[in-house]
């Protein structure tokens, strides 16, 4: 090993494709989108669910060929790969690239997932099959992950919603309300798609409780009875969702369902979720803030206003100062974000480096998107021109997937040696 | 290949330096920078470590080769000791960089040598000029070619070590092309006085001076056909992985005593205030060390990399300035006892956006 930065040429190519698809179905729609709050982004899902249901198709493939192997009793070798993956990498640059694009729109993306990373994670390859064979074929399919309640945000723990088990009928019965589920209507409404849902299956047992539930479109006593007005990502479907006795089949839970009270997987599962999704949720943050940093850039030198690097520091002026310490953020969080990404991609815990990348990235764009509009003053606050929405778009990523208080508390006790109850 | 870690030999280097910094730098850093002068013993031991002749080819003497990289990753180690004793030790690489960079073989031949043995060589470089901020590329002092010699003209500043040195690579402006160039002068020679030691606010253990040059005449081959915009990207950098080291000393300490500071009956960094402070402390100095690395990387490759550098430092100049004033912070009172080494960082940290240029790493 060495230090390296060196972006791999296959990553470089899939750029280039994702920027024609930000450039020709997601800039031209932002702005109409952002105004008619709840219509869906036709162009981006028609030019995306080809690429991604071959995607899920090609890798529901394998498992159906080791599950396949297995049952004929062959044993199966992963095979050993000389250099280490670089699939999160890889879509680490996409989702940056698509929020660059636009990421109201990003986060309609038609696949599984959430969803999908939940049942990848814990599900059994028979589940998998089952659940995931859906967004490999036919027309869009949205997944979705349903955790928030009303009274249940950053204390995940908190969850209401409840599952039961009706030994007569062999199926779960949900009850509770979540809110604020992303492309939750998408999938249940809109498309044969499915939500996760986390419910306990034991109030008194706290976090150890808590399971995550498969639930499919169509499925009675489930009702999304609300799609939010936004702040920004107004494009992106945001709702409520009801369930009412609603059944579900025995096999639609993820995992085990044995109530552990030491060491719990449920709960463990789904903080793990976030070892992935935070550096992800990081990576469409500088998305939005490199679009605004390069608006800003571009606009200045419409004036005849440059960045000179290296001049000193009593010769720049306030507005070069600004720009150069808005770049100064971006490039921070951005190799933070790649540093998390990196330990993932080779399979090494990182949820400290995740949670150091969340919380540099929803700042950093916060700032730099609430600053771009300072600096451009007027047009910066029009809405002829888009910064203004990418600022309301930004700052979603201070509050999603851990708000940044929930994830600087968790840097602290990491550095700290602390745990939940030495820090709250 | 996207990777954070480094290779073998660099890991065994920094480790080396962990302990040097930790067994022999750290234990008389206070009482050098109450007297305001360096440890001679110490930055021999360090000197022995032998980071510049790692740097120098083995074609011309040393038993290594030239790499940001590498030289961000030993500077921030050695300051995480002590910054006075880092830029020491460091003091000579402003001579001898440019040199094994850019110098032509005669003049590698006459000079290498002395980085070659046990005591720290008697070299220098003189960059900086008087004045509240200086302009690279605004440089005042002048290089007159006049057939085979050259005179150098003008005052610098901040040259560290100058009164001990044998010779000080000066930077100068041609006059008549502007371009900027460096040149060896032997301190014996007529013109050069060495005008007063600087008192400053951090960094006291280093003693720095003001240095006029007054028609200093010296052969037309003393000079070196710099890459200029590169080497300011090198000094960046080398400042910038400083800054770090100092801010991990801060924060190491401060995360230590937080933790054993018991008020109104548990530690202190059992408080959000503190614990958020340190945590986003934390954040920043990893941040502040990926944008140098990045930037170094892209040097190794012979890249343009003044973008980079400029964001890295200006990023590293304002962590390190926040990193130690917290951690006088977290230290309350003793915070301001020059006892505790809080206030010491919190004084080297911020010489950081001021002291552009003043060492090469």
């Amino acid at each position: 090993m060495a230090i390296d930065f060196e972006i791999p040429e296959h990553i470089i190519q899939q750029q280039q494709m994702v920027k024609y698809i930000a450039d020709t179905t997601m800039r031209p729609f932002s702005r109409e989108l952002d105004e008619n709050e709840h219509a869906r982004p036709k162009e981006y899902v028609e030019a995306l669910w080809p690429l991604l249901s071959a995607q899920q198709a090609s890798s529901l493939k394998k498992i159906k060929a080791k599950l396949e192997a297995e049952q004929n009793g062959e044993t199966t070798e992963d095979k050993k790969k000389d250099r280490p993956s670089t699939q999160y990498l890889a879509l680490m640059h996409m989702v940056e690239m698509l929020s660059w694009g636009d990421t109201g729109i990003y986060l309609c993306l038609p696949s599984a997932a959430l969803g999908g990373s939940a049942i990848e994670a814990v599900g059994t390859p028979e589940q998998k099959i089952r659940l995931l064979s859906r967004f490999a074929e036919g027309d869009p399919v949205w997944g979705a992950m349903a955790m928030t309640e009303p009274n249940a945000g950053s204390d995940t723990s908190a969850i209401q919603t409840t599952a039961d088990f009706d030994e007569e009928s062999q199926e779960w019965i949900l009850n509770g309300e979540k809110i604020f589920c992303t492309s939750g209507g998408l999938a249940l409404e809109e498309s044969d798609g499915l939500v996760i849902v986390w419910a306990t299956i034991d109030r008194g047992a706290g976090r150890a409780g808590m399971k995550p539930f498969v639930v499919e479109a169509g499925t009675s006593g489930v009702k999304v009875v609300k799609e939010e007005i936004k702040h920004g990502i107004r494009a992106s479907n945001t709702v409520a969702i009801s369930f009412n006795d609603a059944r579900i089949p025995a096999d639609n839970i993820l995992g085990s369902r044995d109530v552990q009270t030491k060491g719990g997987r449920g709960f463990k599962g789904a903080m793990a979720t976030f070892d992935a999704s935070r550096p992800l949720v990081a990576a469409s943050a500088i998305g939005i803030a490199r679009a605004s940093v390069e608006f800003v850039i571009e606009k200045l030198a419409e004036e005849g206003i440059d960045i000179p690097y290296g001049a000193p520091y009593h010769k720049l002026t306030a507005v070069q100062r600004d720009v150069m310490e808005m770049e100064a953020d971006l490039k921070a969080a951005y190799l933070l974000t790649m540093r998390s990404i990196s330990l993932l991609d080779q399979k090494i815990s990182n949820p400290l480096e995740a949670s150091m990348a969340k919380v540099k990235a929803g700042k950093a764009t916060t700032r730099i998107t609430q600053k771009a509009v300072e600096i451009l003053g007027m047009m910066g606050y029009t809405r002829e021109w888009l910064i203004e929405k990418w600022m309301r778009d930004g700052r979603i990523n201070s509050i999603y997937e851990g708000t940044d208080q929930i994830n600087t508390l968790i840097v602290a006790r990491r550095i700290l040696g602390y745990s939940r109850s030495e820090l709250a | 290949m996207v990777s954070f870690i480094p290779t073998e030999d660099q890991q065994l280097l920094i480790d080396t330096i962990n302990r040097y910094a930790t067994a022999d730098i750290r234990k008389t850093a206070h009482e050098h920078d109450e007297k305001s002068e360096p440890d001679l013993d110490t930055i021999r031991k360090g000197w022995q470590i032998g980071l510049i002749p790692a740097s120098i080819p083995e074609t011309i003497g040393g038993f290594g080769e030239m790499s940001a990289v590498t030289s961000a990753l030993a500077s921030e180690e050695l300051a995480f000791g002590e910054l006075s004793t880092a830029l020491h030790i460091m003091t000579p690489a402003l001579f001898a960089y440019p040199l094994v960079l850019y110098g032509t073989e005669d003049q590698q031949a006459q000079y290498i040598e002395m980085f070659l043995d046990e005591d720290i060589a008697p070299a220098t470089a003189a960059l900086l000029e008087p004045g509240i901020g200086f302009d690279p590329h605004d440089m005042k002092t002048t290089a007159t070619t006049n057939g085979d010699t050259v005179s150098l003209n003008g005052t610098k500043a901040f040259v560290p070590l100058a009164e001990s040195a044998e010779v000080i690579l000066v930077y100068a402006k041609d006059s008549e092309s502007g371009d900027v160039s460096a040149y060896i002068v032997e301190t014996s020679a007529d013109g050069i006085t060495i005008e007063k030691r600087e008192q400053l606010l951090g960094i006291r253990a280093l003693p720095t001076y003001r240095v006029n040059f007054t028609n200093v005449s010296v052969s037309a081959t003393a000079k070196i056909a710099i890459d200029y915009p590169v080497i300011l990207n090198r000094m960046r950098l080398g400042l910038a992985s400083m800054a770090v080291g100092v801010a991990r000393a801060s924060h190491e300490y401060a995360v230590d005593y937080a933790k054993g500071r018991v008020q109104f009956g548990r530690a202190i960094a059992q408080n959000q205030s503190i614990a958020f402070m340190l945590a986003e402390g934390r954040i920043d100095i990893d941040a502040a060390r990926l944008m140098i690395w990045e930037a170094a990387w892209k040097i190794d490759r012979g890249e343009e990399a003044t973008r980079e550098a400029v964001l890295a430092k200006q990023f590293a100049d304002k962590m390190v300035l926040q990193v130690t004033d917290s951690g006088v912070q977290t230290l309350g009172g003793y915070g301001f006892i020059r006892e505790y080494p809080a206030e010491r960082w919190l004084r080297n940290g911020r010489g950081f956006p001021t002291f552009d240029g003043l060492t090469i790493i």
